[in-house]
């Protein structure tokens, strides 16, 4: 682990996997669309908007994956003061929240023509929008602390009260949902799901995976590559 | 403990003397019930079904904005980090700050809840259900406001970033609490929702002790 500590090791290393990170990522990605499109049945009841689900599905469990991410990079960060740690938790948390973005917009379009509505208060949308707002908040707290080692302290903290929240904000949600409103929403996934549908869900989920950790590559190359334009800089700068 | 004791004394009598806003979340509290029936307009069912999630989502805003206050004046002028040097562990100062902090902001608006409850028609047994729910429930918001509030320590002007981080938090304290007192006016049991509360705010003493003492040395450090 203390290899990759070394910000050169690291760019090298990096560098070296990303591109294969990008063609895979692109190859199981058209793929899934293709098969998505074209080789999935339509459904019944939804006829073509249960594409939308191949997009939505996948997005959905990269939200909740990269807040995963993130707080392993957390603890990591926080308790050995591993340097990369930190990095990644802070590359990591846009990627999550533009997955998360797209769930819920996503969700919302297939929304309209399932129930009627863009938006319903259904547990599930409401949780994935407090996610979203959590992802947001751990933005601004970098953002608002100049300090890198100083920021990344206090935006592990918060991750980790995150983590600990978000299965209580989960539960909370669904137990307000049924106090609120009758279970009439259909469900969008199940156990029962054909596996004509399910194998290019895997396929786009597996991509997307892929899509996200060369996200992180480059997002955490850049990250360091900042950090030693701006030593360099205060360098300059001090004489 | 009696490091404990004396910041508890010393923050409750800097509240409550001139300039210390002890009661300034009531008045707010208060505005915003005023400004709801303005808004929505005065139907009496239409008011109560809304009131418990209204009042429990005021006291909850009424706690967000005491936090800034929580430790940023100490902070500021040198005391916090003169506070530290004493025996007293850090996380039992956090506890006594907070303690103080909703002694003068949570504890009031509890205390006066069944009267707003009455002026949005929320009545009897409901309104003290309220006021149990804003008993138990409070002192956990303050606390869960702690924590972000020893994280933004250092951000300037940091009260907005500070409502971005704590109001995901409070979400399942709105929940319950609003649930308690909505599963009492339907006539159903509020056993359940009364016990997650209880249980949120013991988990957020948890939380904050540990969490808000690591911030505030990562400030003070």
């Amino acid at each position: 682990m203390w290899h990759y500590a070394n910000p050169k090791t690291f760019l090298d290393t990096a560098s070296r996997f990303e591109p294969w990170l990008w063609g895979l990522a692109s190859f199981l990605i058209a793929g899934g669309l293709y098969a998505a499109f074209f080789l999935a049945p339509i459904d019944y009841q939804q006829k073509d908007s249960v594409r939308i689900m191949y997009v939505h599905v996948p997005s959905a469990w990269m939200s909740m994956f990269i807040y995963g991410v993130m707080a392993v990079a957390s603890i990591v960060g926080f308790a050995f003061k591993h340097p990369l740690a930190d990095v990644a938790a802070k590359a990591a948390a846009p990627i999550g929240a533009a997955f998360t973005f797209v769930c819920l917009v996503t969700g919302s379009l297939w929304g309209r023509p399932m129930w009627g509505t863009y938006w319903e208060w259904d547990a599930r949308i409401t949780s994935v929008f407090v996610l979203f707002l959590l992802y947001l908040g751990y933005i601004a707290l970098w953002r608002a602390i100049e300090d890198p080692t100083r920021a990344a302290k206090a935006a592990a903290i918060l991750c980790l009260v995150g983590v600990i929240n978000i299965p209580i904000i989960r539960f909370s949600v669904d137990w307000w949902n049924t106090l609120h409103q009758p279970a009439s929403v259909f469900r969008l996934d199940g156990p029962t799901i054909h596996p004509s549908m399910l194998w290019p869900l895997l396929v786009m989920g597996l991509g997307f995976t892929v899509l996200s950790f060369a996200l992180l590559l480059l997002r955490m190359r850049t990250e360091v590559l900042e950090r030693r334009l701006r030593a360099l800089r205060l360098r300059a700068g001090g004489g | 403990m009696r490091g404990f004791v004396a910041v508890l004394l010393r923050d409750l009598q800097l509240a409550v003397r001139a300039g210390g806003g002890a009661m300034l979340s009531l008045i707010f509290f208060a505005s915003v019930v005023l400004l709801v029936p303005l808004g929505v307009g005065a139907d009496h069912k239409l008011l109560a079904k809304a009131a418990p999630g209204l009042l429990w989502v005021a006291a909850a805003l009424a706690v967000l904005l005491s936090l800034d206050r929580l430790f940023q004046a100490d902070f500021e002028d040198g005391s916090l980090e003169q506070m530290t040097l004493g025996t007293a562990p850090l996380e039992l100062i956090v506890l006594a700050k907070v303690l103080a902090g909703w002694l003068t902001t949570g504890l009031p608006l509890t205390v006066a809840s069944p009267f707003f409850a009455l002026q949005l028609h929320l009545e009897g047994e409901a309104a003290l259900m309220l006021t149990l729910t804003l008993l138990i429930g409070t002192p956990g918001l303050s606390l869960v406001g702690a924590i972000a509030a020893a994280l933004t320590l250092s951000v300037r002007r940091g009260g907005l970033l500070l409502s971005l981080l704590v109001l995901p938090l409070y979400v399942p304290f709105v929940i319950f609490g609003a649930g308690a007192v909505a599963a009492k006016v339907a006539g159903l049991s509020a056993v359940f929702a009364l016990y997650m509360l209880g249980g949120l705010s013991a988990l957020a003493l948890v939380l904050a002790l540990f969490a808000g003492a690591a911030a505030l040395r990562l400030n003070l450090g």
